[in-house]
């Protein structure tokens, strides 16, 4: 299996729209999703939601892989009620770069921006109000980034709070 | 007298984490004037137990037990999410057989959810009575549970491809039992509650959520159905079968508390009417689809997303071709659902902070993870 291109009426009038801000068009599994580059995350959702009603974020979230250039993917979700239909948006985002808040668009991505800052360390620009979530305030590093180990994590934890060996 | 005697000032008010309404380790700040909420902040984050790094040092099927212990009140939908995610990854579609049964568990434990939903929430308001009703009645649903998988509350009945019991003699006979059972018993429960003055004077115009403001929260679930919006994964992108199956999408158009109290009270009437179509028609055959002991599935990613309970849950499952998932994010509607909180309480008196807390529904394990 492997990522089909997809066409449709919704990719055209995006890819006039955006030009080569939009890196491409596909699909896997039968689900539909756009790569763009993270400058233009902002405007694509906006025109998502104001154009072609996908009114509802339903997931935002990151994927952390080293090895590549930028390291960080961050994925937009998105759902409209009218069409029933979903649409991944997402974009690649290097160390330090800081991706536009999309809570002036959708308020749920309040939460869901300071969840990925909380495991990724990404920081969103303009976002109203950015700390953790899950995540003690005092903690140190960004858990869900792959080069942080479960193990690591532990020892460091138990002998800064215990003062022992965590034996793991 | 001093000058700002009577002036009124903000208050603080810590509630939580250890507050009996707040259906575990929630905490909320409330910016108070007087009786009036004027803000709040939710603090999260005490039951974090890191479900999404587990992940990622776990095989597939290894995985597939800790998903039950986010949602704990629902773990039957939690599993068919992560089953639907897995298999959508790996392209494999679960038998007949084992799509019928898969139906049936999950909405019995719809029931379950709602259940212990209504008995906390009638119990948070000062209904005391509702909760033994209710519990009395899950525990049957629990019962069916334990003689299918042995576990009552942390299931894992699903395994990736299909099941991994066949149904135990008298499955069928026992949940149409129920089913006979339990319909008289939701008319009970409206019978104390849905024309009771005080339960009314305490819901209606209390929490109010319309469904615009639902959309921009992205809340799903019954508190998107009491707004007027007919929507329901089950009917607008079915999975597992559920376009088989005959049901309505109650709705009501208030969107305050008590139109979402009808909304879950209907639901589970029409639970039980898919339950019982379900269980008439259960296929013979498999309860398995062939799937690899060693599963690696191809490099890629997949997001599936059904209707739990509480509202959409999703899994967004990231495949680097090897035995571990590269990474699992987890949507969880509890989360997503009370972010809402803040819109719906300002305004509100203290004493319906509790009742809008109630009526999200929320179950802490699924918002810390």
């Amino acid at each position: 299996m492997a990522a089909e291109p997809w066409e449709d009426e919704l990719t055209r009038a995006l890819a006039q729209q955006f030009g080569s801000r939009i890196e491409r068009f596909a699909a896997y599994v039968g689900q539909n999703f756009l790569v763009a580059e993270c400058a233009a995350v902002y405007d694509i959702v906006e025109a998502l939601r104001d154009q072609w009603q996908f009114d509802y974020l339903a997931e935002l979230t990151a994927v952390d892989f080293p090895s590549r250039p930028k390291r960080f993917e961050v994925i937009y979700i998105l759902y409209s009620f009218a069409r029933n239909q979903r649409i991944r948006v997402k974009c690649s985002a290097a160390e330090g770069e800081r991706p536009r808040s999309v809570v002036a668009l959708h308020a749920t991505a309040d939460w869901l921006e300071r969840e990925v800052y909380d495991m990724f360390g990404i920081e969103f620009a303009d976002h109203p109000d950015l700390r953790r979530l899950l995540l003690p305030e005092d903690w140190q590093g960004f858990p869900l980034r792959r080069d942080a180990g479960i193990l690591d994590m532990d020892n460091r934890w138990v002998q800064e709070n215990l003062g022992i060996e965590s034996g793991q | 007298m001093s000058q700002t005697f009577l002036d009124s000032n903000e208050l603080v008010l810590n509630m939580g984490p250890q507050h009996p309404s707040t259906h575990g380790v929630l905490r909320v700040i409330l910016k108070l004037d007087g009786e009036r909420v004027n803000g709040t902040e939710c603090v999260i984050g005490y039951l974090h137990r890191g479900v999404e790094k587990i992940a990622e040092n776990r095989t597939y099927q290894m995985f597939a037990p800790y998903v039950d212990r986010m949602d704990y009140v629902a773990a039957v939908s939690n599993g068919l999410g992560y089953v639907l995610a897995v298999e959508r990854l790996i392209n494999v579609e679960a038998t007949p057989r084992a799509q019928a049964v898969r139906v049936i568990l999950t909405e019995l434990n719809r029931i379950a959810s709602h259940l212990l939903w209504l008995g906390t929430h009638a119990l948070d308001i000062g209904a005391i009575t509702p909760l033994f009703y209710t519990l009395r009645e899950r525990e049957e649903v629990l019962k069916i549970f334990e003689n299918y998988c042995g576990a009552r509350l942390t299931t894992h009945a699903f395994r990736i491809g299909g099941l991994q019991y066949e149904l135990y003699d008298g499955f069928e006979r026992e949940v149409n039992a129920f089913c006979d059972w339990f319909i008289p018993k939701v008319d009970e429960y409206e019978e104390l509650l849905t024309n009771n003055r005080i339960w009314r004077e305490r819901l209606i115009g209390v929490g109010i959520l319309n469904a615009a403001d639902c959309k921009r929260y992205g809340v799903t679930g019954p508190v998107l159905r009491a707004s007027g919006v007919a929507w329901d994964l089950r009917k607008a992108q079915p999975y597992c079968g559920y376009q088989n199956y005959e049901f309505d999408i109650p709705t009501r158009q208030n969107a305050d508390t008590y139109d979402r109290y009808v909304v879950r009270m209907e639901e589970m009437r029409q639970s039980v009417r898919i339950v019982r179509q379900a269980v008439g028609a259960i296929p013979d055959g498999p309860i398995k689809a062939k799937v690899a002991k060693v599963l690696k599935p191809p490099v890629g990613e997949a997001y599936v997303s059904i209707e739990a309970p509480k509202g959409e849950l999703g899994y967004y499952i990231v495949s680097d071709g090897t035995l571990n998932p590269y990474r699992v994010r987890v949507r969880p509607p509890s989360l997503i659902n009370l972010q809402a909180l803040d819109q719906m309480v300002r305004g509100a008196l203290v004493a319906d902070v509790v009742a809008i807390i109630g009526t999200l529904d929320i179950v802490l394990g699924e918002i810390d993870r």
